[in-house]
């Protein structure tokens, strides 16, 4: 059975899911999941190694967005193969290792539930036959790396490590995203298949230079290859399962990778083979070279590592068929050898607890089996004979002596490619020999160290049987597998290779042998003085520290960038403002720009004859909005009075012209607002005129420019908006669709009130927006003002209330201190006011139930009976009311909500889209005919919502003043009280 | 008529600004509401004036604004109208615990620098 390509990409992200949700201490449930499905995997990839083989290309599309060329593509070739092959089946070996790794108190589900998604993300980088796709998972696998990275959050040096890993990778994908859309414009397809096959379009392109530097952007910093290679040394901080899976086998190798992968079409050409080259071969030598001198056994195969895909990328860098083989060699090698090294660190680490090659001496007595694992294993990392990693660096010498490109280099290469050959030697003994051999020293370690469980072996078993197998028997194990791995890469003509261990004495293996011999000296030579520390740091590199580089250049970004935001930017809300204001004159502005006043200004249309009644009302009107403005900084109060009667010249003004529905809605809110600001004006700072008036004059004079230069902004929004209403107004319409609501209001809508029909019905989706704005305001002001800490003034009982003896009958009283208020406080009122409620509902229900033919509806509804309740909390007081009604306006609007909602939804049902309205026509008795609209329901909603969240907003306002008093009087009295304010 | 009420609304619309534009909060929520009442006219004067259209349906008129009302500036009118008290309602209770947080009523919750 075989299952479609995307399920290897697929599965293990279903798998992430599962194990995140398991219990924390599944460690055996967790890891045979995971195991289970890389090893699932592994085999469905197997399976399709005849098809790959035979040069055929396994391809899948998913049709996205056709019309883009964006459409998720899986494909498979034998280089995807191979990739998918160590993606998976080191996968596989990693979870089982990892189980035995992992201590129980760690939080396994996040480890194997980040390890799986990372598996998914890096089988898509492998198998995406979309540019565009592979950099979303490549980015994945950036994402999830920085997760395992900081697994061990908690540690300082795991966080640090994680966020240098992102940023330096981050921004390289997002290099490459850039590159891949350069090239993707190129070829004029994101198809793998397609750009593959354009490589002389490409490489003959002008935009040839810009793709490729941003493709080697993404691609080196993945790889950390020179100069972003300090950041994989830092990722050490993983646990050590995630650096033998991400920092030998995968992640790392996702650069080379990309490099392999495009090289059929960004191959053969100068800056290719500087650039790829050059930075390969100075991360060959830095890494090779600071290795040695490591103390951590992580950090030297860290940077092991960072040499070792220096050596792929240069080979991918020579521009020759050959050399490229041998990079796909390589890629498979290391990935052997390096992973079970990783592992033996790990066992190492976790028998011992300590790292540290100065403490560590004499192993071999202990674990003679991870020892000779380890050796064999280590020994393929230098380059010995008989083992994997010495044909792989036999091929690379090979095509260092053969190089032809300038003649310093041709000398120089095979120098560079001895010395570096001779480092990797010498960090390769450093590690064996000085761990497992030399005098016993374990009795200072933190554990006494023993052989590790068995199954925590048999991962790197497996692995060193694979290095020996290819190493001594290459034709047998492995030349099949790289036909099929190389051919692509090369782009379909493979060069003749011969995988022998033995090609007779030739140029390469004299190097091979200079190389061993050179790191035995240089072994021989640093051991004592590494070993007791007198070497305390790399010489000469060890003064430039990457991560201090890193870091500075992040500080100078941010001071940067604060700077910047200083300059082009201001935390004062006035300003902006001011600046919104402006940019909204002057765009309107520029729109007039040109017409001159007098042919736009006024329009053919005939106006309305005079009316002194409706210019006197405006006089009014206007007045009082200048008087609120006049004293809205020193009387509040009188502010306040005079705005509504603006708002009020505004309701008679809707009235006036045809508008009977905005008149009502107007004139309630009207109300609503004024009580809502009432409640909030005792929470504000007193402010004297006089005190202000005696400020420096000098501040005064700023004052006054200040408010000198606002008037003139004011004013230009005000005449801007005076003289364009006015020229609207005086114009006819050049077309409406307000005809179209005139039309059907009533045949469709079933509805003679067309502004009601449309709210309920044409705009009802609108409604339903606006009606849930309205109640998240009222719960927002709820959840704010249970946290509402007053300014200490305003905190006392106001002067009014002290100032009288708590027990004189007055309409003055506190209604804290007086049980029931009705006693003494506005008897007569309060008696008036109870029997209003029962008349505000009925004027409620009724407005409501003509809303639909005739002035009123659910807003207004709801506002009128909002207010009646409101009224009674004004004279009764918030105890008595809430002692005597139960009001529970979080689920008026809860109620409100579902069955606006629900009454859409019904529509659905019957087929119809979302919010459509019917009407049925009912013959009653006495009442006769009447239509009932399913907005009847949707009506009902609004009401409801609307009650609930004024009332919610209202009350929420005015329990603060019954908390403020109540925390001043129990702590003057020293006795608890119970807060009151949950509704 | 129209200039009355074109007037109106730049009067409504100056004091608005003008109010938005100064440091105290009850300020700026007084220039609001009085910047709500001149928008709101305005988009409702985008409907023309008609002193007496019928705004409700009546059996036998064809549907033209030669005897009905725009409805549609009512429509976003009467929208206008609820959300400009819930921002009333959520900037007044911003206000207030912004003054309880910061301890004055700035609008920047700190006074000016001299």
């Amino acid at each position: 059975m075989t299952l479609p390509l995307y399920s290897l990409v697929l599965l293990p992200f279903v798998g992430s899911l599962v194990a995140a949700l398991l219990p924390s201490n599944a460690r055996n449930t967790e890891s045979t999941l995971a195991g289970a499905i890389a090893l699932f995997c592994a085999v469905q990839a197997a399976m399709l190694f005849p098809e790959v083989a035979a040069g055929g290309v396994v391809r899948e599309e998913i049709v996205w967005l056709p019309s883009l060329g964006l459409n998720l593509v899986f494909r498979m070739d034998g280089f995807a193969w191979m990739f998918s092959m160590l993606v998976l089946g080191i996968g596989a070996l990693v979870v089982l290792y990892a189980r035995y790794y992992m201590s129980p108190t760690d939080p396994v589900p996040r480890f194997f539930s980040l390890l799986l998604a990372f598996m998914g993300s890096m089988s898509g980088v492998v198998l995406s036959g979309n540019l565009i796709q592979l950099v979303l998972f490549w980015e994945l696998t950036s994402l999830f790396s920085f997760l395992l990275i900081g697994y061990w959050h908690h540690r300082s040096d795991a966080r640090r490590g994680a966020r240098m890993a992102l940023t330096v990778t981050g921004t390289g994908g997002l290099c490459l995203l850039a590159g891949v859309l350069v090239l993707g414009h190129i070829v004029g397809s994101y198809d793998l298949d397609v750009v593959l096959r354009a490589g002389d379009l490409v490489r003959a392109h002008p935009l040839y230079s810009t793709a490729l530097v941003l493709i080697l952007l993404g691609a080196l910093t993945k790889s950390a290859q020179f100069p972003f290679h300090f950041w994989l040394p830092h990722a050490m901080a993983a646990p050590t399962p995630v650096s033998a899976y991400l920092h030998s086998a995968t992640m790392v190798k996702a650069g080379v990778f990309l490099l392999a992968r495009l090289w059929p079409v960004l191959a053969g050409t100068d800056e290719w083979f500087w650039l790829v080259t050059g930075s390969g071969l100075i991360t060959l030598l830095i890494g090779g070279f600071v290795a040695i001198f490591q103390k951590d056994l992580k950090s030297l195969l860290a940077y092991s590592t960072i040499s070792h895909l220096g050596l792929i990328t240069t080979l991918l860098g020579l521009n020759s068929p050959l050399a490229a083989v041998a990079a796909v060699f390589h890629i498979i090698n290391h990935a052997t050898f390096k992973a079970s090294l990783f592992m033996a660190v790990g066992i190492i680490d976790h028998e011992t607890g300590t790292r540290d090659m100065r403490r560590l001496s004499g192993l071999w007595r202990y674990m003679p089996i991870t020892a000779t694992l380890t050796l064999v294993a280590g020994a393929a990392m230098a380059g010995v004979p008989l083992l994997n990693g010495f044909i792989s660096k036999e091929m690379f010498f090979t095509e260092a002596v053969f190089v032809n490109a300038a003649p310093w280099f041709d000398t120089l290469l095979p120098l560079a490619a001895v010395v570096a050959g001779a480092f990797s030697v010498a960090y390769s003994l450093r590690f064996t020999v000085n761990v497992f051999f030399g005098p016993d020293t374990c009795h200072a370690l933190p554990r006494t160290p023993h052989e590790p469980p068995h199954w925590m072996r048999v991962p790197v078993e497996l692995l060193v049987l694979a290095c020996l197998l290819v190493g001594v028997l290459p034709q047998w194990s492995i030349q099949a597998i790289l036909s099929t791995a190389a051919t692509p890469v090369v782009g379909g003509q493979l060069p003749a290779f011969d995988l022998a261990v033995w090609h007779g004495f030739n140029l390469p293996l004299a190097m091979s042998f200079v190389a061993l011999a050179g790191g035995i000296g240089l072994f021989v030579l640093l051991r004592r003085p590494l070993q007791t520390g007198r070497i305390p740091r790399t010489p000469v590199l060890g003064r430039v520290s990457g991560k201090r580089m890193f870091e500075g250049t992040l500080a100078f970004i941010t001071a940067a960038s604060r700077r910047l935001q200083r300059v082009l930017g201001t935390r004062r809300l006035q300003a902006q403002l001011l600046l919104l204001v402006l940019v909204t004159v002057l765009a309107a502005f520029v729109a007039l720009r040109g017409a001159g006043a007098s042919t736009w200004l006024a329009g053919e249309r005939k106006v309305l004859p005079f009316s002194p009644m409706f210019a006197l009302l405006w006089l009014v009107g206007i007045g009082s909005a200048i008087g609120a403005t006049w004293q809205a900084k020193y009387h509040r109060l009188t502010a306040l009075a005079l705005m509504s009667v603006a708002g009020l010249v505004t309701v008679v003004t809707f009235a006036w012209f045809s508008a009977p529905d905005l008149a009502l809605t107007q004139l309630s809110v009207e109300a609503v607002t004024t009580v809502l600001i009432l409640l909030g004006l005792r929470w504000l700072p007193k402010r004297s005129e006089a005190a202000d008036r005696r400020l420096p004059l000098r501040i005064r004079l700023r004052t006054s420019a200040r408010r000198g230069r606002d008037l003139a902004v004011a004013l230009s929004a005000g005449g801007g908006m005076a003289a364009l209403s006015y020229a609207v107004m005086t114009r006819d319409f050049p077309q409406s669709i307000s005809t179209f609501f005139l039309e059907r209001a009533v045949p469709e809508g079933g509805g003679t009130n067309v502004v009601n029909v449309m709210l309920v019905d044409f705009r009802g989706f609108d409604t339903l927006g606006e009606i849930a704005v309205l109640g998240i305001v009222a719960l927002t002001v709820y959840a704010l003002l249970r946290r509402f800490r007053p300014a200490p003034e305003s905190m006392d009982l106001p002067p009014q209330q002290r100032a009288l003896p708590t027990d004189l009958a007055t309409d003055l009283v506190n209604a804290q201190t007086a049980a029931d208020t009705a006693h003494g406080y506005l008897l007569v009122p309060a008696v008036l006011v109870r029997l209003l409620l029962p008349i505000a509902a009925v004027i409620g229900v009724y407005l409501f139930m003509r809303g639909h033919n005739e002035p009123g509806g659910g807003f207004v509804a709801g506002l009128v009976l909002s207010t009646a309740f409101i009224l009674q909390y004004i004279v009764s007081g918030t105890q008595w009311v809430e002692a005597n009604i139960s009001l529970r306006p979080v689920r008026w609007i809860a109620m409100g909500l579902l069955m606006a909602t629900f009454t859409g939804l019904g529509a659905l049902f019957f087929g119809y889209p979302f919010l459509t309205t019917h009407t049925a026509h009912l013959d009653l008795p006495l009442l006769g005919e009447i239509h009932v609209a399913s907005a009847l329901f949707y009506d009902i909603g609004v009401f409801t919502l609307v009650v609930g969240a004024t009332l919610l907003i209202l009350t929420a306002l005015g329990h603060q003043s019954v908390r403020g008093h109540r925390r001043v009087s129990t702590d003057a009295r020293g006795a608890g009280g119970q807060t009151p304010g949950d509704l | 008529m129209e200039i009355v009420l074109a007037v109106a609304i730049g009067v409504l619309t100056t004091c608005g600004v003008w109010l938005m534009l100064r440091p105290r909060t009850y300020q700026v929520i007084m220039g609001l509401a009085l910047l709500g009442y001149g928008v709101n006219l305005f988009i409702f004067s985008m409907g023309r004036l008609s002193v007496d259209s019928e705004p409700i349906m009546v059996a036998g008129f064809p549907p033209t604004f030669e005897f009905y009302d725009d409805p549609m500036p009512q429509a976003l009118v009467l929208t206008a109208i609820v959300i400009g008290f819930a921002m009333t309602a959520l900037f007044l209770v911003v206000m207030l615990a912004q003054r309880g947080f910061s301890g004055n009523d700035h609008v920047d919750g700190q006074e000016d620098a001299e």
